[in-house]
């Protein structure tokens, strides 16, 4: 590596409406190396990104590209200066093909059309140059997130990115798609690529990073490089406090059945079986946990528990009763709480406040009704608990979801179902995009609601929380229930392999 | 290349699409065997019908490609028809008309994206100023007693209008009618090869997507509707210089409306919207000859109905399977 700087950030500070996103960060990047930007949820780094990728105006600051001082008035401005960005939700426009999201705002011309055939040879030489394939004509909305991932790298890289910024890339990927992420990633470095990549996993911070900087509450708080540190002072440094990274639980003395599934089937979208025969039952104080690369029917079958989904033939049986499809209330006041695995599009409406999202569920009983109508007082109150015992960032109860940073809008849904009176569970990837803070706090949760008396289904494509959590572990492959295994027997290999090819 | 809005036509849909044309094209082949005039006349009709809806549809599906909801295209066709009209009188030029009918609906378009897109006003209240201030405006305005100077006449191409069924029908028609094909064409390969239409399309499904690669969604949006306006000004055009050459009040009777509901039918593309708009004309045509003929007893207030019932039907299956574009409605903010 050599020791040119391409970018350096000096005394950026960015408020919106009074919240200190960024304060006087200096930041530095050199050539050819990986950066990792760590910090708690609502540090701040995704704002320093959107700066840099001309999304958003600091209030004050310089940033030098180069060595020579620029103004990034805008994204047409950044892509010039060879500043690319992969966001924390990506930017793909659903129904455009792989090839269509990845000219776009740059098309080759030939007369009045765009030049379909050049754009396709221009890919096809980036495939070649980086050892990634593409389709270029398959619909991005139907694409595996890795996949989709992998159109936002060629994006970057057909403008000719010479600094690419990647926000969370690995919280939606499993850790096969991880590992290919990071070979793509050392590929592009030894091309003189300097990358800045954000995560919240620190063990994927030792195993890729050339240099680390960690913020805190938008100030940076210290550069390191993996050799000088470890997981355990990192996460002190981000959080503030002392944090447990691994925690051996208590193991569970289940009671009676909660919920059972009989023999469900369940269509996805496209009218395919995406969940085939699935058949189990969770008792109280009891975590079962669903471990399955993503995208082979946890969806689905999560989405029907819920109501959302139409059943096509089985049963589902909630505290004894048996549950009709498609009534998501009768679930919900049958004791059923759902962390949805999308959140942005099932778990919070981005527009309303942190207030409303948190009654989602309740908004029509009291004491959120009074009268002839809402009680904002009750609502308000209700709130402000639930900021304060969750540590949800942001100004107010009031403030609009859509505002906060990734990992708080993922509170927000926690608080809301974990302080319903409910029966059962089902946590869909609970941790995706949370710090390690929070992940501790929400498994230390997830365990005590369990000791309450809870059942929990927790779904999820993190090995670790799956065997760290839950009491008996179920293996889900293309749809079916491939294996069930006591927490006793699980290990991290075995259950592994059937993950990726249904059998041990 | 495939989009999703535009090839999700499954295939029953595809086949639905196929045998109902097939029965369409012989029903008419046999009612030209059966009587030829009248199959000419009507067909004549159904095509001069669905002028101002096909183009109405442009108009919407270019804004609505973008983002934008317009209902105010009823408005707009209002204007240009009433411009059109005062124009062609006062300086006795059809042509003239014509254009300032075009500039009238471009005008109307660029208050309409002051509105939406710079003030971000709710679009369907500032298309609904639009269709009152157009109503208000002409209404008030009309002055009573104006003689008409004559309208566009059809034109005969030489040789191909003398072709059997396809002659008279096609290649018989007045200038307006004929152009509007060619627009829809043109519209539909603009949209899916052209820069343009790739970064329209963009901005409709996901703003911030295009925004991050550099393009300026309210840009496209506030060209969009300029472009929008010209074809529904051209829809007034034809209403007051081709069709009916006078300017009457209310002239536009909700075609600005049934538009949308023809580029619904027609998922947002050009030439489906053209079908449907076709469809339309079609029974405007046939509920014309009923009252003409009078060959059935139905009172003309029934048969009258006829477009706007097929307006409420073809709505109420298509408008949930059919997927409008993703930020439809909806303004852009930057962060
Ligand atoms: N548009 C906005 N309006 C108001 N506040 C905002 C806005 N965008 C970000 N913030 C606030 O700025 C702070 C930093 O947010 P940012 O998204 O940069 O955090 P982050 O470090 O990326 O966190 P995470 O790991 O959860 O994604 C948060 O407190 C957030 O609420
Ligand atoms: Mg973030």
């Amino acid at each position: 590596m050599d020791d040119i700087t391409v970018l350096k950030l000096k005394g950026i500070s960015k408020t919106f409406h009074g919240v200190r996103a960024n304060s006087d960060v200096d930041f530095t990047l050199k050539k050819g190396e990986i950066h990792a930007l760590l910090g708690e949820n609502g540090a701040g780094k995704s704002t320093l990104m959107n700066i840099i990728s001309g999304l958003l105006q600091p209030d004050k600051g310089e940033i030098f590209i180069h060595g020579k001082r620029q103004k990034i008035q805008n994204p047409r401005r950044a892509i010039q200066l060879g500043i690319g960005m992969i966001h924390q939700h990506f930017m793909i426009v659903p129904g455009f093909t792989s090839l269509e999201n990845i000219i776009l705002g740059s098309e080759p011309i030939k007369g009045v059309t765009i030049d379909f055939q050049q754009a396709r040879r221009q890919i096809a030489i980036l495939s070649d140059d980086c050892g990634l394939s593409i389709d270029p004509d398959a619909v991005t909305e139907d694409l595996p997130v890795g996949i989709q991932q992998r159109v936002e790298i060629f994006k970057a890289l057909y403008r000719n990115a010479g600094i690419l910024i990647l926000d969370e890339p690995t919280a939606v990927l499993i850790p096969q798609e991880t590992d290919t992420l990071f070979k793509i990633l050392r590929k592009l470095v030894k091309k003189n690529i300097s990358i800045i990549f954000i995560t919240h996993k620190l063990q994927e911070v030792m195993q890729i990073a050339d240099s680390i900087s960690v913020m805190q509450q938008g100030v940076i708080k210290g550069v390191f490089s993996p050799e000088e540190t470890d997981e355990q002072a990192l996460a002190e440094l981000m959080i503030g406090r002392e944090v447990l990274l691994k925690n051996d639980y208590l193991p569970a003395r289940p009671g009676k059945i909660v919920f059972e599934v009989k023999k469900l089937t369940v269509m996805n979208s496209r009218g395919y079986e995406a969940v085939s025969d699935v058949s189990f039952r969770v008792r109280e104080r009891e975590i079962v946990g669903i471990a399955g690369v993503q995208g082979n029917g946890q969806a689905e079958l999560s989405e029907s528990i819920a109501g959302l989904r139409k059943i096509k033939s089985g049963e589902i049986t909630l505290s004894g009763r048996r549950m009709p499809a498609l009534n998501p209330r009768k679930m919900i006041e049958n004791g059923l709480a759902h962390i949805p695995e999308d959140r942005l599009k099932h778990g919070l409406v981005l527009p309303f406040s942190i207030a409303d999202n948190q009654i989602l569920c309740t908004y029509y009983r009291r004491p959120y009704v009074h009268f002839f109508g809402r009680n904002p007082k009750a609502i308000l109150k209700n709130s402000r608990k639930l900021i304060n015992r969750f540590h949800i960032k942001a100004r107010g109860p009031e403030e609009a979801v859509q505002n906060l940073s990734g990992g708080n809008q993922q509170k927000v849904i926690i608080s809301r179902e974990f302080s319903r009176d409910s029966s059962f569970l089902i946590a869909n990837q609970p941790t995706r995009g949370l710090d390690v803070g929070s992940v501790e706090y929400v498994h230390k949760q997830l365990i005590m609601l369990r000791d309450k008396g809870l059942g929990v289904l927790l779904i999820s494509s993190e090995l670790d929380e799956i065997l760290s959590l839950s009491d008996t572990i179920l293996v889900i492959y293309r749809g079916r229930v491939c294996s069930i295994v006591r927490k006793e027997d699980a290990t991290m290999e075995s259950i592994g392999r059937i993950m990726v090819r249904g059998f041990e | 290349m495939i989009t999703a809005s535009k090839a999700k036509t499954d295939s029953k849909d595809r086949i639905f699409f196929f045998l109902s044309g097939i029965l369409l094209l012989s029903i008419i082949l046999y009612s030209y065997w059966i009587s030829p005039l009248v199959t000419v006349a009507i067909l004549t009709s159904s095509l001069r019908q669905s002028t101002p809806l096909a183009l109405g549809a442009l108009c919407g599906l270019i804004c609505e490609r973008s983002g934008v909801m317009n209902i105010g295209i009823e408005g707009q066709m209002l204007l240009a028809a009433f411009f059109g009209f005062l124009v062609n009188v006062w300086t006795g030029s059809l042509l003239l008309g014509v254009i300032s009918g075009i500039a009238a609906g471009m005008l109307a378009g660029i208050i309409f994206a002051l509105m939406t897109v710079s003030m971000k006003m709710d679009q369907i209240i500032c298309g609904t100023i639009v269709n009152l201030l157009a109503a208000g405006l002409t209404g008030y305005f009309y002055p009573t007693g104006i003689n008409a100077t004559g309208k566009l006449k059809a034109y005969s191409f030489p040789f191909l209008s003398e072709l059997p069924l396809v002659g008279p029908v096609l290649f018989r028609v007045s200038p307006i009618v004929f152009s509007t094909i060619i627009l829809v064409f043109l519209v539909h390969f603009l949209l899916f090869f052209t820069q343009w239409g790739l970064r329209t399309r963009a901005v409709g499904e996901y703003p911030r997507a295009a925004d991050t690669m550099g393009i300026n969604a309210n840009i496209v949006r506030f060209y969009n509707i300029i472009i929008g306006g010209f074809f529904a000004g051209l829809a007034g055009a034809f209403l007051s210089l081709e069709a009916v050459g006078v300017f009457e009040r209310g002239m536009t009777n909700g075609r600005g409306f049934i538009a949308l509901a023809v580029m619904i039918f027609g998922k947002w593309t050009p030439i489906g919207a053209w079908g449907a708009a076709l469809l339309f004309g079609l029974a405007l045509a046939v509920q014309t000859q009923l009252q003409f003929d009078q060959v059935l007893s139905i009172p003309h207030q029934f048969t009258g109905m006829l477009p706007y019932l097929i307006t409420i039907i073809v709505l109420a299956i298509f408008i949930k399977r059919n997927r409008p574009p993703g930020s439809l409605g909806v303004p852009y903010e930057k962060k």
